[in-house]
């Protein structure tokens, strides 16, 4: 399988930054058109799940190692609660985005506070849905030609 | 209605009806096949086509979703579990068929009953469009200050809803892993179906 399917090795590795920055453009971008952390971590996903289609899983597991998905898996929910503890810290409700820019008087606050709450959904959505497909795709060492 | 008008909404009726047809086509095609590998690739075109309904009935953010999940990343799921079965589904039994066809008809007449009720789309008294989405409408701008209403309710007014949801995927996530993976995280050893057979390699994913 290495050395066949050469056009869609090509187009894959032309369509990887596009895809991935395609991501972060709607991960950031979430608040003010459609999108947001939980459709941005997926097209993350996606773009290290065609990535393993054709290079093999081999290889993207040593682009983004198991263990490094594990723990953006942990941080990714600990960001989105950690946004939750540090406003109840800053004397505000938990996840009350006000009390991070308290004197704001066009609500940066809840800016500041979706933009990192949709950060962390993002990590943790990324790296779940990776880790399921690694633990799918990782049982059947290689997609034999025939399969398809 | 302007003229022009009205050739916009003949042209959004036909759009709708083809993209309808076309998910019945689809639907029926995925009942009729055997073939689970054709099943898997018609379940994303499915969810493309629901994409593409979501996308004429001007709910954006919902068709993303569905169009990176059910069309993306699901399929490429299915078809990851697909390589660990086999590739073509048994045949039914079909001495049960007479109720399975009794229950279909009893509850899609039941629920074609119900959309009589349904307020007409787009409907600004409808239930949605009134109460607390119309207050959220009105609110977001003065409160929050975001463009998108939909990121308003889902990060700020429904944080910790969003929260409850993102703790949702991770257990998902754990759960695959305990299910799936091989060994837990103090060295165990590889989990095998069948002993060593044609399979070559070693399935150990960390």
């Amino acid at each position: 399988m290495r050395d066949e399917h050469l056009i869609l090795r090509v187009v894959i590795k032309l369509m990887f930054a596009p895809i991935l920055l395609f991501a972060l453009y709607v991960q950031f971008h979430g608040d003010y058109g459609a999108g947001g952390g939980f459709q941005a971590g997926v097209i993350f996903a996606v773009a290290f799940i065609l990535h393993a289609l054709v290079m093999g899983l081999e290889e993207t597991r040593r682009v983004l190692p198991i263990g490094a998905l594990r723990m953006m898996m942990v941080v990714g929910f600990l960001f989105y609660a950690g946004t939750g503890a540090a406003t109840m810290l800053l004397g505000g409700n938990l996840l009350g985005y006000d009390a991070i820019a308290p004197h704001s008087t066009h609500h940066e606050g809840q800016h500041y506070g979706i933009l990192l709450v949709e950060f962390g959904v993002g990590m943790a959505v990324a790296s779940t849905m990776l880790m399921i497909f690694y633990h799918f795709a990782g049982r059947e060492p290689e997609i034999r030609d025939e399969d398809w | 209605m302007t003229p022009t008008g009205e050739i916009a909404a003949l042209f959004g009726r036909v759009i709708d009806l083809s993209l309808l047809t076309m998910l019945v086509l689809v639907a029926y095609q995925m009942l009729r096949s055997r073939h689970l590998f054709a099943i898997v690739m018609m379940s994303g075109i499915y969810s493309l086509l629901s994409a593409a309904l979501f996308v004429s009935l001007d709910a954006v953010d919902v068709a993303f979703t569905e169009a990176a999940v059910g069309a993306g990343v699901s399929t490429v799921l299915m078809l990851g579990a697909m390589l660990l079965t086999v590739r073509r589904e048994s045949p039914a039994r079909s001495g049960r068929a007479a109720i399975g066809v009794a229950v279909v008809t009893l509850v899609g007449s039941a629920l074609i009953y119900a959309t009589i009720d349904m307020p007409a789309f787009g409907d600004a008294a409808a239930p949605a469009n009134s109460y607390i989405g119309a207050a959220y409408m009105e609110r977001t701008a003065a409160e929050i200050a975001v463009p998108n209403v939909v990121t308003a309710v889902l990060a700020s007014y429904r944080g910790f809803d969003t929260l409850g949801e993102t703790m949702v995927i991770f257990t998902a996530g754990l759960g695959v892993m305990l299910l799936l993976g091989a060994g837990a995280p103090r060295g165990g050893r590889a989990v095998k179906d069948r002993p060593a057979d044609d399979r070559g390699g070693e399935d150990q994913p960390s």
